[in-house]
């Protein structure tokens, strides 16, 4: 049997070599995370539940997630030049909001995408980016605005996100009147007695919230939420589960700096005023430009998953697209998949089949989110 | 009376006169995690020891099932692309994936035993 081996000996080789820990790693170590090499971290893929049962707890109650592993950065200057490198609306931002950005290349390809808030009484912004690409992010964004804005990074700072319809009654417990806060808003609070950075979202689908923390004070806050009888923690397998079924891209397979936000289908992360300006890298062919390829929501009608790199063929044979992400659903108890295929073929309900180990298997273009997403607006 | 055998891609196979059953051991279970999805091999198929025999998927990850020995499919276990968690649950019994009978039975008799498969598993 191919890939048990391969995938342990992966696991062996790499904890030789020098890889980063989140300041929650003794933790998982204690809860028997199973650990993994994830964007030059030792992450817990699972816990001894299992990706299923944490999926599925997830979505039933509340799942505690480390995803410390992500890079925060602070933004201070003149923080309104982000936009030379972002078609989001950042001068717009209004305080205690947070919005979702994509970051481009010169060309307007995409070079990540990230969270962005503007926190009450504060000069700076607050950024989230990806683990596997902050390094590149934040030199590129650090030449872009030279001289105007400059970033600070705290890599030492942990995040947690804690998930699922139960999330709220459980951070409420440990932050009063947290459960005010609404989709999208973001606030500085206090949670088991440590100061924080706490926003309503997340990248599960559900409601829930993000939590930025003091690295010495993460394992404490964690073990705080750990202790409700609602909460479980969540490994990487089930985010990224979760986030499939909830239609979200996950950089570097769903996206890349091979696509502009028109093919991603990510024009709505664009700001009213920015598409009017079209002051952005790329504007004229992302706002003018009919994409060749556009992102679509993929349901095979069988049982077997469809993983990225599936090729998709249209019902006379020809070779229309590729999946970028494609696994089992558990709330859906389905395969799903997302991916691009050509602009003439992205219309939901558009039949195709996926090339699944030379197998042509009949499959669906279908809207996403695939679970309907819980957000408490 | 049965003898069981083991190969180092962590299949099972156990002869109980004629006919063989083929299935993944625990340790590989474990190591796949939930199990959602399998494609069996077809009744009559011929396989040869180490050929494609297979499919089993978890939530993260698809892996092959290999024949641990040649010969000729006789059942699959259909109830499996019904219920694949049966591979998580009983792995070495209800979770079986195949039968076959075998071309040469000295194929199965060079796998490992029971107690050259766990030392093998200690050393992953």
């Amino acid at each position: 049997m191919e890939g048990v081996d391969s995938c342990i000996g992966t696991v062996m080789t790499v904890a030789s070599e020098l890889l980063r820990r989140t300041p929650l790693h003794a933790l998982h170590l204690e809860l028997g995370g199973k650990m993994v090499p994830f964007a030059g971290y030792e992450m817990p893929v699972h816990y001894p539940a299992g990706i299923l049962k944490e999926h599925l707890h997830t979505r039933a109650k509340a799942g505690l997630f480390d995803v410390s592993h992500m890079g925060q950065v602070f933004l201070s200057g003149d923080t309104a030049r982000l936009e030379k490198v972002t078609p989001a609306d950042i001068a717009g931002l209004k305080e205690g909001m947070q919005r979702y950005g994509l970051l481009l290349t010169e060309a307007g390809t995409i070079k990540d995408d990230f969270m962005v808030s503007r926190l009450a009484g504060e000069a700076d912004l607050y950024l989230v980016v990806n683990a596997a690409t902050k390094q590149g992010d934040f030199a590129y964004i650090g030449e872009k605005l030279k001289g105007a804005a400059a970033l600070t990074q705290r890599f030492d700072r942990a995040l947690l996100a804690l998930q699922g319809p139960m999330a709220v009654t459980v951070l409420e417990r440990h932050s009063p009147g947290i459960s005010a806060l609404t989709f999208m808003k973001v606030v500085r609070a206090h949670v088991a007695g440590a100061p924080a950075i706490i926003s309503r979202t997340g990248y599960t689908g559900e409601d829930g919230f993000e939590i930025s923390l003091e690295g010495a004070d993460a394992e404490q806050v964690a073990r705080a939420l750990l202790e409700e009888s609602e909460v479980l923690p969540i490994g990487l397998g089930a985010r990224d589960s979760l986030r499939l079924e909830a239609g979200l891209c996950l950089y570097g397979h769903d996206m890349d700096e091979t696509r502009n936000p028109a093919e991603a289908n990510l024009l709505w992360s664009i700001g009213k005023r920015r598409k009017e300006a079209k002051d952005f890298p790329g504007a004229i062919q992302t706002l003018n430009g009919a994409p060749g390829v556009k992102r679509v929501g993929i349901r095979p009608q069988g049982r077997a998953p469809a993983r990225e790199g599936t090729e998709i063929a249209a019902k006379d044979g020809r070779i229309i697209g590729q999946v970028t992400s494609g696994g089992f659903g558990p709330s859906l108890n389905a395969p799903v998949a997302m991916g691009y295929v050509e602009t003439a073929f992205a219309a939901d309900g558009t039949a195709v089949d996926l090339l699944v180990r030379g197998k042509a298997l009949p499959a669906v273009i279908s809207p996403m989110p695939f679970v309907r997403h819980s957000y408490r607006r | 009376m049965s003898e069981v055998r083991y190969t180092d891609q962590h299949e099972w196979i156990r002869l109980d006169g004629e006919e063989a059953t083929v299935g993944i051991t625990k340790y590989a279970a474990e190591s796949l995690g939930d199990v959602v999805f399998v494609e069996l091999p077809a009744s009559g198929k011929t396989v040869s020891a180490g050929g494609e025999a297979g499919v089993v998927e978890s939530v993260k990850a698809a892996s092959d099932i290999y024949a641990p020995a040649g010969g000729t499919i006789t059942t699959a276990n259909s109830a499996l692309e019904k219920e694949p968690s049966k591979v998580n649950e009983d792995p070495e019994g209800a979770g079986w994936f195949f039968k076959m009978t075998l071309a040469d039975k000295a194929e199965f008799n060079k796998l490992m035993d029971s107690a050259a498969y766990a030392k093998f598993v200690k050393t992953l």
